[in-house]
């Protein structure tokens, strides 16, 4: 029964901050219709801020989010002002998606000339073995459970702008009707550009949990996309609650197998659910039915 | 004599807002029917549910004696029933023959031998006969000369009409026209309304969304008013235009009016 | 024929011509480059055929072309082949990535567009996830083909026919799709999914068709490719730049169009190979390609030959106007002719399009 509770708990915490970073990618692509494709390379790009404000300045993980997060988010709305505003046409979503794509390329690229095909990894107080709640001989880490409050925090808090600020209202009426959003007065492209900015900056709060905690290098992205894409199919494209519901859900699930089947075999339970989803449920768990294809 | 066309208690309801309720209307065979409202009584909701792009919560659709609630859009197509919408849905990229032989593709697959879909998929789009009919159309319609032109380039009136030649190419029994007149010049509002006419001298039934009063008056032989999702009258235009009730249904009861229509 | 189509089909011809007498001037890198040429040519036009036509992007190609190059690489493991018989595998190839296109495409093409590109992400992960994890493929150490014993200065040859061979086949099909019915129910259901289906097109079949359709000719060339370059390894066959590429050349040279994907094959890949071949650190070349991809697709949304199509027809009516005569015929919806000569091959080797280290 141990063993269960802790697959469990380890899956829950974890599924916690991943949900994060899914519920950035849900509310991009709720705002401007397109899939971030860049966000798994930015969660990397995150673990590598996180890593060198350490190493190099002894910033600590939690204080350096001061600097990353606002970090992030400058580059999300250079990102979305440089590359995604000026596409103009009717394949304006495919072509915002493929520049996802390549600005994904880019940092990657960028990240190999910079640190490397090396994998990182550094010692820390929050990986240390002192920091960790011993709860009757079950070892939580302090930064999931940090990680994961603040993932909580932050998705409280999205959900607060959302339906308590004027700036929240703007964006859920841009999510529904840009044209319709627009005659009320509202600056669609200012909205498009902030959303952009806070899916990236939750990133910075992601990639710091995951860099503490893995190994990693610019190759890890591809990993972390990949399952992103999964859960939030997983969840429903557009369903906040959603992508961080299917996030707990399926990295639970994953956690299960590792312990009772075999760690090669979680990451099918990625690919598994996802599948199984579109098969009997495309619309997501959470999803709405909507009308298919335009 | 029997309906073409007859709804029979439809009922819909979008979340909490009941778009159609217990909704029962006839359309004579041969007959121009208008429908008419004030926006928001159900009016395309209805068009919607007859023609398959939604589901009816209760009720039943009936065109002759077969029943054809929650049929999908493609089967109701084939069974005669053809529709337009209030905004002009066209295939933009392709060019305005183009569009008039995916339309007739059906037409053209019940006309050929064989059956699947292993006849030859490569045959060239729209064969002589296809075009010829397609042609006639455009020409009656008067966008002939457009033919070869990109629909995106088409002027929203000249949609409208694409739109109407190209649900005429199907030779369907029954048109549904959502809003023809809407947002179109006076002149061509005449061209339309002649080209009803003349269609349903050929037989044509037609059933007409319209908010055009002196359109839906001038041309329809029976008027049906939806308020609230339910109908409150029926009769020819004359009867209609002094009924009160349909002054009360589009600017709500209890208001005195002295102005009749 | 019209005079455009008489010009365009003349200028196509000629470059066919121009690029079959290439190897005969035994330049060996000019021919090895010649080959991605091609085979980009071929995989640009085969996404197009569903991509470009449907307006579905799809970024899983790469999973086609992985199950044509490890579909080979097993059977020419088990069964040691070596020689000519080798070209007899393509078609096969193609097949057993046609036969993978259907579950792919019942499953994909459910969704709307917006999940579909996802979901095409998400298998071509799963794809490559197989290809490093199962021992009978190999894992990450790859499977590597039984020695050629073919002259050094002429192997590449035949790989250049054959892949000629397919990308002019796949070119022909794509015209011969364009105007024919299955083309113009693929184009209406760009336009209006639900209107179309509303209309009596049976869009999941016709979807599905060419998906399959594009699935066999890109597995082809993954066929091709394990004996060019003598290995199947995850992350090439499985190269997550392999889509983007394409799709970069399908929108440089015009989206959807006929020629396009062509045009913007044989404009791009060359200079991709040799920017490979100058900075050799592929690190760098990464960021080149997303770089360019960005530019291009900012500054010519519409790709080359449309917007040049569309210059074209200006200037052409500005004349008419000045000279008061009526305006010129418009461009066709396949783009401007494509005029001169070919442009396969320059001086570099390289491998385009690598994966990641």
């Amino acid at each position: 029964m141990g063993t269960f509770l802790r697959a469990v708990a380890d899956g829950v915490l974890e599924g916690g901050v991943y949900g994060l970073m899914a519920v950035g990618l849900t509310l991009i692509f709720g705002v401007l219709d397109i899939i971030n494709i860049a966000q798994g390379i930015m969660v990397i790009l995150g673990a590598y801020l996180s890593y060198v404000l350490w190493t190099h300045l002894h910033i600590d993980q939690f204080v350096g989010l001061l600097i990353t997060v606002p970090a992030m988010f400058i580059l999300g709305v250079a990102i979305q002002f440089l590359f995604i505003r000026p596409l103009r046409g009717r394949e304006r979503t495919s072509m915002s998606l493929l520049a996802c794509y390549a600005v994904a390329i880019i940092i990657e690229g960028v990240l190999y000339q910079r640190f490397g095909s090396n994998y990182v990894s550094y010692t820390t107080y929050w990986n240390s073995p002192r920091a960790t709640l011993d709860i009757g001989g079950y070892y939580l880490p302090y930064i999931y459970l940090a990680g994961f409050a603040l993932a909580v925090l932050l998705v409280v808090a999205i959900y607060w702008t959302l339906y308590r600020t004027q700036f929240g209202r703007s964006i859920r009426a841009t999510m529904q009707d840009h044209t319709a959003a627009r005659l009320v007065g509202i600056d669609v492209n200012r909205v498009a550009a902030l959303t952009f900015g806070i899916g990236v900056a939750v990133t910075a709060v992601g990639g710091m949990v995951f860099g503490t905690l893995n190994a990693f290098n610019p190759n890890t992205g591809y990993d972390l996309i990949s399952r992103l894409l999964a859960i939030v199919i997983l969840g429903g494209l557009g369903s906040i609650g959603g992508a961080l519901g299917a996030s707990v859900l399926v990295i639970t699930l994953a956690s299960l197998v590792d312990v009772y089947w075999n760690p090669e075999w979680s990451t099918v339970v990625f690919y598994g659910a996802m599948v199984l989803v579109l098969v009997f449920r495309p619309q997501g768990l959470f999803g709405r039915k909507e009308a298919r294809a335009q | 004599m029997t309906a073409l066309l007859r709804t029979d208690g439809i009922s819909k309801a979008f979340g909490g807002v009941q778009a159609l309720d217990d909704c029962s209307i006839e359309v004579e065979p041969g007959s121009i029917a208008g429908l008419i409202g004030p926006n928001g009584s159900g009016k395309t909701t209805l068009f919607n549910m007859i023609t398959g792009y939604g589901k009816a919560d209760r009720g039943d659709i009936y065109l002759k004696d077969t029943k054809i609630t929650n049929l999908a859009p493609d089967k109701v197509f084939a069974l005669g029933i053809g529709r337009t919408f209030q905004l002009t849905r066209v295939f933009s990229r392709l060019t305005v023959m183009e569009n008039m032989i995916v339309a007739a593709h059906h037409k053209e697959r019940a006309g050929q031998q064989g059956s699947g879909w292993l006849r030859n998929p490569f045959a060239r789009a729209g064969g002589p006969a296809t075009r010829r009919r397609a042609m006639e159309l455009l020409e009656f319609t008067g966008i002939a000369k457009l033919a070869a032109d990109r629909a995106e380039t088409l002027s929203y009136g000249q949609r409208k009409l694409l739109e109407l030649s190209y649900v005429l190419i199907a030779e369907p029994e029954i048109i549904l026209l959502d809003e023809p007149a809407g947002g179109v010049n006076p002149t061509l509002i005449g061209t339309i309304s002649d080209r009803i006419r003349e269609l349903n001298r050929q037989g044509t039934t037609f059933l007409i969304v319209e908010h055009n009063m002196e359109f839906v008056m001038g041309l329809c032989d029976q008027v049906t008013v939806l308020d609230n999702g339910n109908p409150v009258v029926s009769g020819p235009p004359d009867v209609i235009r002094h009924d009160h009730r349909v002054l009360d249904a589009y600017l709500g009861t209890g208001e005195e009016d002295d102005d009749a229509a | 024929m019209r005079p455009a189509a008489i010009w365009r089909a003349a200028g196509l011809v000629l470059l066919v011509a121009a690029a079959a007498v290439i190897p005969l001037a035994k330049n060996v890198t000019v021919t090895h480059v010649g080959v991605f040429v091609l085979l980009y040519v071929g995989a640009a036009v085969a996404w197009n055929i569903f991509s470009g036509f449907t307006g579905y992007i799809s970024l899983g190609a790469a999973v086609f072309f992985g199950v044509g190059v490890y579909t080979v690489a097993l059977l020419s493991k088990h069964l040691n082949l070596a020689g000519g018989v080798v070209f007899a595998l393509y078609p096969l190839a193609g097949l057993v990535a046609a036969v993978v296109a259907v579950p792919f495409g019942l499953i994909a093409l459910r969704v709307r567009r917006h999940t579909f590109v996802v979901v095409t992400i998400a298998v071509f992960f799963i794809f490559q996830l197989m290809a490093y994890n199962f021992s009978w493929t190999g894992g990450s150490t790859g499977i590597f083909p039984p020695f050629l014993n073919w002259d050094p200065n002429t192997f590449d040859m035949p790989f250049y026919y054959t892949a000629l061979v397919i990308a002019v086949g796949a070119a022909v099909l794509a015209w011969a799709i364009w105007g024919s019915r299955f083309g113009l129910q693929l184009r209406a259901i760009r336009d209006d999914e639900d209107r179309a289906r509303g209309l009596g097109v049976k869009a999941m079949r016709v979807k599905l068709a060419a998906f399959v359709i594009s699935g066999f000719i890109i597995g082809m060339l993954g066929g091709l490719y394990f004996y060019f370059q003598s290995e199947a390894l995850p992350e090439y066959a499985f190269n997550p730049f392999f889509d983007l590429t394409i799709a970069l050349m399908a929108f440089l040279g015009g989206f959807g169009t006929l020629s396009g994907p062509i045009f913007g094959a044989l404009l791009l890949e060359p200079y991709l190979g040799y920017a490979q071949f100058q900075i050799s650190n592929a690190y760098v070349s990464e960021v080149v390609l997303g770089a360019v991809f960005l530019v291009v697709i900012i500054l010519l949304p519409r790709g080359i030959l449309p917007t040049a199509g569309e210059r074209l027809t200006a200037w052409r009516a500005a004349r008419a106007r000045r000279s008061a005569a009526p305006a010129a015929a418009p461009a066709g919806p396949a783009g401007a002719p494509v005029a001169g000569a070919a442009k396969a091959g320059t001086a570099g080797t390289g491998t385009p399009g690598s994966g990641r280290a």
